[in-house]
C-alpha cells in the first residue's frame, strides 16, 4: 500500500513563511511563520478557523495574492524552484500545470460565458499545446472521471446548467486536466452535502494513489482531515500551533486549541446527555492579536503554566514529529493527551 | 396514528408548497418547483424536533411554512389545535408571539443600525408591552440570558463577533416569550469553537424556559445532540421520522442510512490516511430537480437496493416494529407493520 516515494525528501518545502497586509487599520500578519514539508503521494490538512491564515497560504505559495499591498517572505520550495521570489511569467507555467488549485466555490473558478468543455480543454490547449480535438478528447475524458454521466453531452454544458456538485466536480476535473503534481483544495466539499462530499473525498484519494500526487487540504472540518489527510498543522491566529500525524494529532492533541476543537465537537455516538465542551471567546483580530501565546485568553490550562510565560513570551513549535506551540511543560501536556476524551 | 391525550403543540398535516415557475408568453405558468410535497409531523410542547436533509430538500421552507413567513399551497398546519395555513396577518397576530425564528446568518439578520437593544427590543416595541423603562429592563435581562453584558445595551451589530450577533438574534426571538421556535441552521455559519456555546445555550433555554424547538440543520451530529425526535427529509417528503436514539442506532431508510455513513467523524482507528472501517454506502449522482421528481419513491434513483415496485409505487410513511417509541418509515423494504397490528 506505501507508494515508493514516501521514502523521498520534500517534494515541497516551506519554511518560516510570513504573509503581511498592509490595512487602514494596520499591518495584517496574516501568515506569521509558518514551515512545513510535503511529499509526493501524501496529503497534509491544514486545519483552522476564519481569520487562521489558512487560505492565506496556499495563495502566497501560488503566488496569487495581491502583490501591491502584501509583503511575502520565507522560503517556499516546490521540487527544487523556489517560487517565493519566481517572477509571474514562472509562475504561471506551474499554476493549472504542475500545481493546481480547487476552491470552496466553483463558481468563482468557472467562468459563465463559456461551455465546461471548453474552460477544461482551454485550460489543457494552453500548457500543453495540444489540438482542439486531442484537448476536447482529453476534458470529456476527464469529466467522466470525476463522475460526471454522459461526459461527452455535458461537456457542451454551461456551468450554470450544472448542479453544486457537478460544479465541484468539474473545477476538480478542470484542476487535474494537466496531471499536476501538486494540488491544493481550499475547503473542497465545504459547500457540499455530506453524501456528494464523500463523493469528492473518495475521488481525490484514488486519484492521489493513481499519480502520486501531493495535495494540501485546507478545511475547518477535522472529521475531513481525519478521513483524508495523513499530516495535520493546525493553525490560529496565523501561527502553527500543532504539526504531526494525524492519528497522532487527532487521538492525542498536545496543543489546548486542538484539545478544545475536538471536544466541543459533537460525534454521531457521544452522550447526548453532556452538554458540549465549547472553547469559551472568540478567535482573534488579526490586528489585534494577543501577545505571547495568541490562543492564552481562551485557553484552560493557562494556569498550569508557572509564571507568565503565556502572556509575554511565544511559544515555539518544533519543526520535527508531532510537536505543539505551547508552553505547558511536556509532562501535563502527556497527561491531557491521555485524559483526552474518548468517542 | 393512536389518539393524543393531550394534542400536540404543533401539528403539520399533508404540507405543500409549490413555487410556480413563470416563462414564456404572457407570463403563464410553466411548472412548480415543489419544494414541500406532503410532509406530516407534530411537536410536543417543551420538546424538540430534528429536521435533517440536503440542500434542496426543503427542510428550510418546511421552517419557514411553519413560522408562516410563507402560505402553504396545501395542507394544515395546526398550532394549539387551530389551523393558520391560511390565517389573515390578524388572525396571525397572536401566533406570532409565541413562534419566533432564529436564522443561519448573524450577519444578515441584524439591521445595522439599530443598536442591539433596539434590535432585542423591537417584538416587545411593537406590541407596545409595557412601558418604555420596563421594556428596556426586559432587554437588558434578555442580553444577560444569552451571555452577552447587559451594559452593551447601546453597541450596533458590527461590534460583536458572529457567536455574539448570534446570542442577539436569540434574545430577540425570546422576547415575547414564544413557545415554539424554529431554528434554521443557527450555528452552520460559525466557527467551530463557537459552535458549541450556541448549542448550549440553545439547549439551555429550551430546558430553563420549556420552548418548543424545530431544530432545522444540515449536520447530523448536531442534530442528535440537541433533538429528541428526528425527522429525515429528502425532495420535499419525510423518509424517516424517529426518537433521536432509534433513528441514529437503527436507521431504517436506505437514505438515512447513507447519510450517517458519510459523514466524516474526527476519531480515527488506524490514522494512516485511509477511510476509516466503517461501513460506508456510496451514493452516486445528485439529488434530482424537485421540478420534477423521480417517480414512485424518490429516493429510487441513487437508492443501493431499488426494486421495480419502487418506481411505480410511492411508499408511504408508515410505522415500523422496532423496541421503543415511535419509528416511521416511507420504504416498500423497511419491514411495515401488519395491517392487524
Amino acid at each position: 500500500m506505501t507508494p515508493p516515494s514516501v521514502q523521498s525528501g520534500p517534494f515541497l518545502s516551506v519554511r518560516d513563511l510570513q504573509v503581511r497586509f498592509a490595512t487602514e487599520d494596520g499591518v495584517v500578519r496574516a501568515v506569521d511563520g509558518l514551515s512545513f514539508d510535503l511529499r509526493r503521494g501524501q496529503t497534509l490538512g491544514i486545519v483552522g478557523e476564519s481569520g487562521s491564515g489558512k487560505s492565506v497560504t496556499s495563495l502566497a505559495v501560488l503566488g496569487m495574492h495581491d502583490r501591491s499591498r502584501t509583503t511575502v517572505t520565507g522560503r517556499v520550495t516546490f521540487d527544487g524552484t523556489e517560487l517565493i521570489d519566481a517572477t509571474e511569467k514562472q509562475l504561471q507555467s506551474l499554476r493549472g500545470n504542475r500545481i493546481a488549485m480547487i476552491f470552496q466555490d466553483p463558481l468563482t473558478a468557472l467562468s459563465p460565458y463559456y461551455t465546461i468543455g471548453a474552460q477544461i480543454a482551454e485550460t489543457y490547449r494552453r500548457h500543453t499545446g495540444a489540438s482542439r480535438s486531442a484537448a476536447r478528447a482529453r476534458a470529456v475524458d476527464l469529466l467522466g472521471r470525476v463522475g460526471i454521466a454522459a461526459p461527452g453531452r455535458r461537456a457542451d454544458d454551461y456551468p450554470h446548467e450544472f448542479s453544486g456538485g457537478m460544479r465541484q466536480r468539474a473545477m476538480i476535473a478542470m484542476s487535474l486536466v494537466c496531471d499536476p503534481d501538486l494540488l491544493i483544495a481550499d475547503e473542497p466539499t465545504t459547500a457540499l452535502d455530506v453524501t456528494v462530499q464523500a463523493q469528492i473525498l473518495d475521488l481525490l484519494g484514488d486519484l492521489q494513489r493513481e499519480f502520486d500526487t501531493a495535495i494540501i487540504l485546507i478545511t475547518h472540518d477535522l472529521g475531513v482531515v481525519a478521513n483524508t489527510a495523513h499530516e495535520v498543522l493546525v493553525m490560529y491566529a496565523g501561527r502553527a500551533v500543532e504539526h504531526g500525524a494525524t492519528q497522532q494529532v487527532l487521538t492525542r492533541p498536545r496543543h489546548p486549541y486542538t484539545e478544545g476543537l475536538l471536544r466541543s465537537v459533537p460525534r454521531l455516538h457521544s452522550d447526548v446527555d453532556e452538554p458540549l465542551v465549547p472553547i469559551p471567546g472568540s478567535p482573534p483580530s488579526l490586528l489585534a492579536v494577543p501577545a505571547g501565546c495568541p490562543f492564552h485568553p481562551r485557553c484552560a490550562h493557562r494556569e498550569r503554566v508557572p509564571g507568565d510565560d503565556c502572556v509575554t513570551r511565544r511559544p515555539a513549535l518544533a519543526e520535527v514529529g508531532h510537536a505543539a506551540a505551547c508552553h505547558l511543560p511536556e509532562e501535563p501536556r502527556e497527561v491531557l493527551a491521555q485524559q483526552h476524551l474518548q468517542p | 396514528m393512536p389518539e393524543h391525550h393531550t394534542a400536540p403543540l404543533l401539528e403539520v398535516a399533508g404540507l405543500h408548497k409549490h413555487f410556480p415557475i413563470r416563462g414564456g408568453l404572457l407570463t403563464r405558468r410553466t411548472g412548480a418547483v415543489r419544494a414541500v410535497d406532503g410532509v406530516d409531523f407534530s411537536i410536543e410542547a417543551g420538546r424538540s424536533l430534528g429536521l435533517v436533509g440536503e440542500s434542496g430538500c426543503g427542510k428550510s421552507t418546511t421552517g419557514r411554512l411553519v413560522a408562516r413567513l410563507l402560505e402553504p399551497t396545501g395542507g394544515a398546519v395546526r398550532y394549539r389545535g387551530e389551523d393558520i395555513a391560511h390565517a389573515s396577518r390578524r388572525e396571525l397576530a397572536p401566533v406570532r408571539a409565541e413562534i419566533q425564528m432564529i436564522f443561519q446568518d448573524p450577519y444578515s439578520s441584524l439591521n445595522p443600525r439599530q443598536t442591539v437593544g433596539t434590535i432585542v427590543g423591537a417584538p416587545l416595541a411593537i406590541r407596545r408591552t409595557g412601558t418604555a423603562s420596563a421594556r428596556r429592563a426586559r432587554v437588558r435581562e434578555l442580553l444577560a440570558t444569552v451571555g452577552l453584558n447587559p451594559e452593551h445595551y447601546n453597541r450596533f451589530p458590527h461590534e460583536f463577533s458572529g457567536g455574539q450577533r448570534q446570542r442577539i438574534g436569540i434574545a430577540r426571538a425570546l422576547a415575547l416569550e414564544p413557545k415554539l421556535i424554529v431554528a434554521d441552521e443557527p450555528v452552520s455559519a460559525l466557527d467551530v469553537s463557537i459552535q458549541a456555546q450556541i448549542v448550549n445555550l440553545l439547549q439551555q433555554v429550551q430546558r430553563d424556559l420549556g420552548i418548543a424547538f424545530l431544530f432545522i440543520a444540515h449536520d447530523l451530529a448536531i442534530v442528535r445532540h440537541f433533538s429528541h425526535r428526528v425527522a429525515v427529509m429528502y425532495l420535499g417528503r419525510i423518509v424517516e421520522l424517529a426518537d433521536r436514539a432509534e433513528l441514529y442506532g437503527d436507521p431504517r431508510h436506505p437514505y438515512t442510512k447513507a447519510l450517517l455513513s458519510a459523514v466524516p467523524e474526527p476519531d480515527l482507528g488506524t490514522g494512516d490516511g485511509e477511510a476509516q472501517g466503517r461501513n460506508r454506502i456510496r451514493l452516486s449522482g445528485d439529488v434530482p430537480t424537485p421540478v420534477d421528481p423521480p417517480s414512485g419513491c424518490r429516493f429510487r434513483t441513487r437508492c443501493p437496493s431499488a426494486q421495480a415496485i419502487c418506481g411505480t409505487t410511492e411508499p408511504p410513511l408508515l410505522p415500523v416494529p422496532t423496541a421503543t417509541g415511535q419509528h416511521l418509515v416511507a420504504c416498500h423494504f423497511a419491514e411495515p407493520l401488519p395491517a392487524a397490528a
